[in-house]
């Protein structure tokens, strides 16, 4: 078994450490802290973290790749973990908890006779001599794995409320966040639980599950969100702080670029980006050992690609903010003081404006993730081999047409990013809420 | 005002230009016309001669920015530069590598797209305006919280499941209206009405909240206050005093794309078979057509500038403080 560091692996975790270095620089500064309690305090920002965190735990587990020594695949360790899930192909569609297959299958009888059945599935239910004790089944399984979930639970909470017995109580809303890990823990652990026997997301045309697949497309989703941010965030601070300040003919240059760049569609944009990028690896094919490798160059070029689109949004806030700050009487005085420019610029204006970058970041963070599903309608999206939950849209967007209707893949991409778009969408606004000094007069 | 136009017509020149020029660097520095004649033809079994005739059939034959056999002013003008992106500035948009007239193209998938992005925006500024109002309305009451719950959990659901949730709705369970399709004339109806629904409720989400922060920074401004003082009643404050001064905003927002509706849109477009500019746009992506490409990044760079140069004079038409200078 042999790590292997893929172009995107390596960038998440750079962000990673970077976030919790950012957060250990905060917890010192006061007046940092004081909005981010006000972010503590809302039960509803709370909520969604825990659901976010649950996702990224899931994503940053499928992103430590290594090599298997057996198969020569490129796994994660969420592939090995989830082993039963990838492992266990059915031929074809199923239904959720299905035990016979979606479509008939012709069976020779040895009198020479061919009759059509609806053959049982090879690990769907398998394990089950009669058909009719699924139900009970289905009710028992979800409960044992209910019944751990909550053990679990409770062992953590007991845990923690012993090491805080002697802290006196805080804002923070223990009982929701409490309750919210609860019903997590117990849905997750009841639904891997009965993933082990059945198919609770049905199975797609390949047989593979559908589970499996929304869980992997955690990360790409993750990944697209998160490093096209870390991507377009040194261009958009650095030019759009630059062009604030020094003015004149920097201002005029940093204005032309981006008015040229957001002139183009962007979606153009992308597909020319990407259409070039397919020329280019048809071209060198050599320089791309494996599939995950070549999978993985796209979606990190896709970052890319989305990361030179969307900076200039951001860029425009900074460089307004960035006029009026140089206004201000503190760096009025610095530059009295002969305080170099950079130094200005490191010290006095960067950080005052970090809470717009804040605020965008989190604000876009969503709108990357929905960005995902229709660049990958269009063909232009990640990588057809990487899993990702446009690429489950786009291949089961067909198959409503036909009847019976296999709708079971579409649910579980609603669902899974429904509640991942939701859950960043209603934390980006208490951010905003508590970061925007304007808001916060308000209430 | 004459002068004022045409300085920022000026003004559009180099930006332009740049979009030439960024648009060149994808297409044919990053990946040479070989390449892209290789990719087109199939990869393996392809001979240099087919190369050389897809090639010269398209202009791609021609050297990149220099000709040094050519005579005079022939040594420029007979570079792929000139030819497939100079000849853009004159909105001479030349053939498609399928070799179709890009120019009557464009000319003839336009209307499809206005049919459908028109009335999408006209009605959806409607709804969105009347939803945000209400919430303002309403604003500090059960109604506006779950309001603006309804809001964020529809701009949660991604436009897909919008478009494929009605096709299945009112097209195949209900048979209200035709899936997908096109035709000509007054028979289009039938094929617009759904595309044009499934368009205003997927931006509900978003533009009722977006407009919804319009209103709610005109109300604390001081004439809201001397109208309450006065004794103006509550809706008649809201309907017209605020309504009329947040439509300043609301407007200039929606001239700066009035002129990119020309392009269509992308998804509405290809989901529901509609043989406008953006179902073209995605075909020549899919089909890997590079000249469509470029024509459609430059027609939309050109549409993008007009909307921002519209967007100032609609300030001075909507707002007499503002002056142009």
């Amino acid at each position: 078994m042999t790590w292997v560091l893929l172009w995107t692996d390596a960038l998440l975790f750079v962000l990673v450490a970077s976030l919790l270095a950012l957060g250990f620089y905060a917890r010192r500064q006061e007046h940092l802290r004081r909005p981010w309690r006000h972010v503590i305090r809302s039960r509803v920002a709370m909520v969604s973290l825990v659901i976010l965190a649950a996702f990224t735990a899931i994503g940053l587990l499928d992103s430590i790749h290594f090599r298997d020594r057996n198969s020569g695949e490129v796994l994660s360790l969420f592939d090995r973990w989830a082993e039963p899930l990838r492992t266990r192909m059915e031929k074809t569609y199923s239904a959720p908890f299905a035990l016979r297959l979606y479509t008939r299958e012709p069976v020779y009888l040895p009198d020479g006779r061919t009759v059509w059945v609806y053959p049982r599935l090879r690990f769907g239910g398998a394990h089950l001599t009669d058909p009719r004790q699924r139900g009970p089944d289905i009710v028992r399984t979800a409960l044992i794995g209910g019944a751990k979930g909550l053990a679990l639970w409770t062992l953590a909470f007991v845990t923690i409320a012993f090491a805080r017995r002697r802290r006196p109580p805080r804002a923070f809303p223990w009982h929701t966040v409490a309750l919210v890990c609860a019903l997590l823990l117990v849905a997750g652990f009841a639904i891997g639980e009965l993933s082990l026997k059945y198919h609770v997301f049905g199975t797609d045309k390949v047989g593979e599950d559908v589970l499996y697949q929304s869980l992997k497309s955690i990360r790409t989703g993750l990944v697209l969100g998160t490093l096209t941010t870390l991507i377009m965030l040194p261009f958009a601070i650095g030019l759009g702080v630059l062009a604030g300040y020094f003015r004149g003919w920097v201002d005029d240059l940093i204005q032309y670029l981006y008015t040229t760049l957001n002139s183009i569609p962007g979606v153009l944009l992308i597909a020319a980006a990407i259409l070039m990028l397919q020329v280019y690896m048809s071209t060198h094919g050599e320089k791309f050992a494996s599939i995950a490798v070549r999978a993985d160059m796209r979606l990190f070029f896709l970052c890319l690609i989305l990361g030179i689109t969307s900076w200039t949004g951001l860029c425009r806030l900074l460089r307004a903010e960035t006029l009026k700050l140089r206004e201000m009487e503190y760096v009025q005085a610095a530059r009295a003081l002969g305080v170099s420019h950079a130094r200005i610029l490191m010290r006095h204006i960067v950080p005052n404006v970090f809470h717009i970058v804040l605020i965008t970041v989190v604000l876009d963070f969503s709108g990357l993730v929905l960005a995902e599903a229709v660049l990958a309608y269009v063909n232009i999206g990640v990588d057809p081999t990487t899993q990702s939950w446009g690429n489950m849209i786009n291949s089961a967007r067909l198959e409503l047409a036909r009847d019976p209707i296999v709708w079971w893949t579409l649910a579980a991409a609603f669902l899974f990013m429904f509640t991942f778009v939701l859950a960043a969408n209603l934390f980006a606004d208490k951010v905003r809420d508590a970061f925007d000094p304007r808001r916060l007069e308000e209430s | 005002m004459t002068a004022y136009l045409l300085r920022r017509l000026l003004n559009a020149v180099p930006i332009l230009i740049g979009v030439i020029l960024i648009t060149f660097t994808l297409f044919f520095v990053v990946n040479p016309p070989d390449a892209m004649a290789r990719m087109q033809l199939g990869q393996k079994y392809v001979t240099q001669e087919a190369i050389d005739k897809w090639k010269h059939e398209r202009g791609y034959d021609l050297p990149l920015l220099y000709n040094p056999r050519g005579k005079g002013l022939e040594r420029w003008t007979r570079t792929i530069f000139f030819q497939k992106s100079v000849n853009l500035f004159l909105f001479r948009f030349g053939r498609s590598d399928s070799g179709r007239d890009i120019g009557a193209d464009i000319r003839e998938r336009m209307w499809p797209s206005l049919a459908i992005a028109v009335p999408t925006l006209v009605l959806g500024l409607m709804v969105n305006v009347t939803f945000a109002l209400l919430l303002v309305f309403f604003r500090r009451t059960y109604l506006e919280f779950s309001g603006l719950a309804l809001c964020v959990a529809m701009m949660s659901i991604s436009a897909l499941f919008y478009i494929i949730a009605g096709q299945f709705l009112f097209g195949k369970v209900m048979k209200l209206v035709p899936i997908s399709g096109y035709d000509s004339g007054l028979a289009a109806v039938k094929f617009v009405i759904l595309p044009i629904v499934v368009g205003v409720v997927s931006g509900i989400g978003s533009g009722v909240r977006w407009y919804r922060t319009l209103f709610l920074e005109e109300i604390e401004k001081d004439y809201v206050r001397t109208a309450r003082a006065k004794g103006l009643s509550e809706p008649r404050v809201l309907f017209r005093h605020v309504f009329r001064n947040a439509l300043i905003p609301i407007l200039t927002g929606v001239v700066a794309i009035l002129p990119l509706l020309f392009m269509g849109s992308l998804l509405m477009e290809s989901f529901f078979s509609i043989p406008g500019l953006g179902s073209y746009t995605i075909d020549a992506i899919q089909r890997q057509d590079f000249a469509i490409v470029r024509a459609m990044v430059f027609l939309g760079s050109v549409l993008y500038i007009l909307g921002l140069i519209l967007t100032d004079l609609s300030y001075t038409l909507a707002d007499p403080r503002v002056r142009l200078q």
